[in-house]
């Protein structure tokens, strides 16, 4: 690529951190032994929770269905060994707040036995509707970090027509590299993952993004998707966050996703790497999502690297696993930009998570935030050409609906603008905390309407009651006055003929 | 004939235009403010005010007729809300501000008398003469109607945990002015 097309290749949002993806990204895969004790979670995805299944005490196989998936949106959790269900309870989440949430532990019997799976040699000769329907039962959701539900997304690709898969090889997080990792190693899986998921929405091409800072990964990818001419791999500029879908759906497409539609109506839909991996395990082996590749990285790892681990593994056995330099200062799931601080490592891995990174002292140093300088920073890094600065201003001075009228909703919570601003302004955190006072307050709303919905229904209902006592009450004194009259009147009839009779007498 | 027709279009006219203006100026003023005031309500009739409903004590508010800490069941945050919708300063020491609460049946001390599911606004409660009564937590605005008819102290408020679900991001602590 030419200097000057390269200057105006680059696209002009976002920012360049250092990505301390190497050494991590270069070392060898690792199998993490399975441990003694696994808690898969039941809502590991987007939508409702799984609902459990299986008693304590119960044998289950590798791979077996331990809760069906609920609702419109949701996904069944499998067990990730073979084992013995321990306990069904509560766990803390991998989630800021260390609130609990249900899973269900397994002890595992280090058999390794697998459930009998149904594997399918050709999927071109199955119906789309088939493929989405597999890939539902096997529980594959979004690995990006995402974790919507993959076969709702092939449904809904099948439905708007989408011509275009985007296959979303990004991973421009920094210390991330369990996407490069599966591309570097599985590049065959990717692809025929690909082709299984364009099969099963009717696109026509599949486009791989791959930041151009995984040379290997673009490599590998190339000759695992030679053969099809179909499938196009096309190297992206590193910059963050290519790897989120409208920045990647732009640079490949051209094609802008308006605010508040989905990609899917702009004729492209878009599945991350691991995903497509995870697809084509589903249909090809028919096997569950019940493992995946993990980055273990940051200053506080002594092996940084990846490694292929039971879901539902603790994070602190990762760590044992790898070996820690110093105490982690700073435990996160995910990147750095984006991810989720964890109070403590006695927490599951879930199927979102693409990595832990574990930081010392240095790397988790959070400066403390001076005042705004009015610099404009955050403005130009803004990938959604949003204005950080006024929407911060306003959650500041507490009026939220100031920062809606700049689009708040719009903001994809990247982190750009935090990272860059020089006053250390935690940006995020309080877009973060608009968003979700505004959904309390929606829910309120909502409440608030189907308060209102009740009462009135009681209302309708007392006064219907008591309309129907009274109509029942009028009925019966009809009744009794009819009879009475019956009565008066038969009376009435008798007396003359006993008159009658009398007269007789 | 042209005169007559042409004096009454101009009359028509000119009063019309008389008319138009007065609704303008002299409109009664329809006050909106009620509206939005019942809207922020909770809406369940509960009658803690010392209104009949909900639409009662907006009525009474608009006019600053009650304080804006007047219902119970809508805590702090609604007596915050009102008074900026109104523009007062809410005197809120006296709230006693428990959050947000639920009703709930202690199973085994209900003797399933039926008392409370007759109060409910919101028919938030199930059962039937002799058997346990369960609470719809779904339905429950909190209100604390049924605690105070429940003859056995089976009926109790508690707070509505906080779940994942509805956790929020904390604002930043600001250090420096
Ligand atoms: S405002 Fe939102 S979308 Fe824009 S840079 Fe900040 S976090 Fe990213
Ligand atoms: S980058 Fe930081 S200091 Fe600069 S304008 Fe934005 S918020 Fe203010
Ligand atoms: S269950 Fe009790 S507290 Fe809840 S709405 Fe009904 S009466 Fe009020
Ligand atoms: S009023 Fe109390 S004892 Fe009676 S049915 Fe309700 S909860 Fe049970």
């Amino acid at each position: 690529m030419g200097l000057i097309e390269r200057f105006f290749k680059e696209p002009r949002w976002g920012v360049h951190p250092d990505d301390h993806k190497r050494p991590a990204a270069d070392a060898p895969l690792r199998m993490l032994p399975p441990p003694a004790r696994l808690y898969m979670p039941l809502h590991q995805h987007v939508g409702g929770a799984a609902r459990p299944i299986v008693l304590v005490g119960q044998k289950v196989l590798k791979g077996e269905l331990l809760a069906d998936a609920q609702g419109n949106i949701s996904a069944p959790i499998h067990a990730p060994v073979s084992g013995t269900i321990s306990a069904i309870g509560e766990v803390t989440a991998p989630h800021p707040s260390g609130l609990g949430f249900a899973a269900i532990t397994i002890d595992n019997d280090f058999a390794g036995r697998w459930i009998e799976t149904d594997p399918v040699s050709d999927p071109f000769a199955l119906a789309p509707e088939e493929i989405a329907r597999r890939t539902g039962k096997a529980g594959v959701v979004g690995l990006g970090g995402a974790t919507f539900p993959a076969a709702i997304k092939f449904a809904l690709g099948k439905r708007l027509q989408v011509g275009t898969l985007i296959v979303n090889g990004g991973e421009c997080e920094p210390y991330l590299s369990s996407d490069d990792r599966i591309m570097r190693d599985h590049a065959d899986q990717v692809i025929d993952g690909a082709r299984i998921v364009m099969h099963a929405i009717g696109a026509r091409e599949a486009l791989v993004g791959i930041e151009d800072n995984k040379p290997e990964a673009i490599a590998a990818m190339r000759i695992a998707a030679a053969p099809f001419p179909e499938v196009k791999i096309r190297p992206v500029p590193a910059r963050y966050p290519m790897g989120s879908d409208k920045q990647l759906i732009q640079t490949l497409t051209g094609k802008e996703v308006p605010a508040d539609a989905r990609a899917a109506e702009v004729g492209v839909l878009v599945h991350n790497v691991s995903t497509c991996a995870a697809v084509h395990k589903a249909i090809r082996l028919g096997q569950p999502l019940v493992e995946r590749i993990v980055t273990l990285n940051g200053g506080a790892v002594k092996t940084p690297g990846n490694l292929f681990v039971p879901l539902g593994t603790l994070v602190d056995e990762l760590l044992d696993f790898v070996g820690r330099v110093a105490t982690p200062a700073r435990l996160i799931l995910g990147g750095p930009m984006m991810g989720t601080p964890l109070l403590h490592g006695r927490i599951p891995l879930v199927k979102g998570a693409s990595g832990i990174l574990a930081f010392d002292a240095q790397e988790a140093l959070i400066p403390a935030a001076g005042p705004c300088i009015r610099c404009g920073s955050c403005t130009r890094a803004c990938p959604m050409g949003l204005l950080p600065i006024e929407m911060a201003a306003h959650i500041r001075a507490g009026d939220l609906d100031g920062a809606v009228g700049f689009h708040l909703s719009d903001c994809i919570s990247c982190g750009c603008c935090a990272y860059v601003c020089p006053s250390h302004i935690p940006l995020v955190q309080y877009f973060s905390h608009a968003k979700g006072e505004l959904m309390t307050k929606e829910r309120a709303k909502l409440r608030s309407e189907a308060t209102r919905r009740l009462a009135e229904a009681r209302v309708e209902r007392v006064e219907r009651e008591t309309r129907e006592k009274a109509a029942a009450a009028a009925r019966r004194k009809a009744e009794r006055d009819a009879a009475k009259a019956k009565t008066a009147a038969a009376a009435l009839a008798t007396t003359p003929v006993t008159q009658v009779e009398g007269e007789i007498a | 004939m042209l005169i007559a027709v042409g004096s009454l279009a101009v009359m028509g006219l000119a009063l019309g235009g008389v008319l138009g203006v007065a609704a303008r100026y002299l409109a009664v003023e329809e006050n909106p403010i009620e509206a939005e005031l019942q809207a922020m309500l909770p809406g369940s009739q509960c009658g803690q005010c010392g209104f009949v409903g909900c639409a009662q004590a907006a009525v009474a508010l608009a006019k600053h007729e009650a304080p804006v800490t007047l219902c119970p069941p809508g805590g702090k945050a609604l007596a915050v809300a009102l008074a900026a919708k109104l523009g007062i300063k809410a005197d809120l020491s006296g709230v006693a501000d428990t959050g947000p609460q639920l009703a709930t049946v202690a199973e085994e001390i209900c003797t399933g008398c039926c008392r409370c599911l007759k109060v409910c606004p919101t028919d938030a409660i199930i059962g039937a003469a002799k058997q346990i009564h369960n609470v719809i937590r779904e339905a429950c605005t909190g209100c604390g109607a049924c605690v105070e008819r429940c003859p056995t102290e089976a009926m109790t408020m508690v707070p509505v945990p906080i779940t994942l679900q509805h956790w929020v991001w904390p604002k930043p602590v600001v250090a420096v002015a």
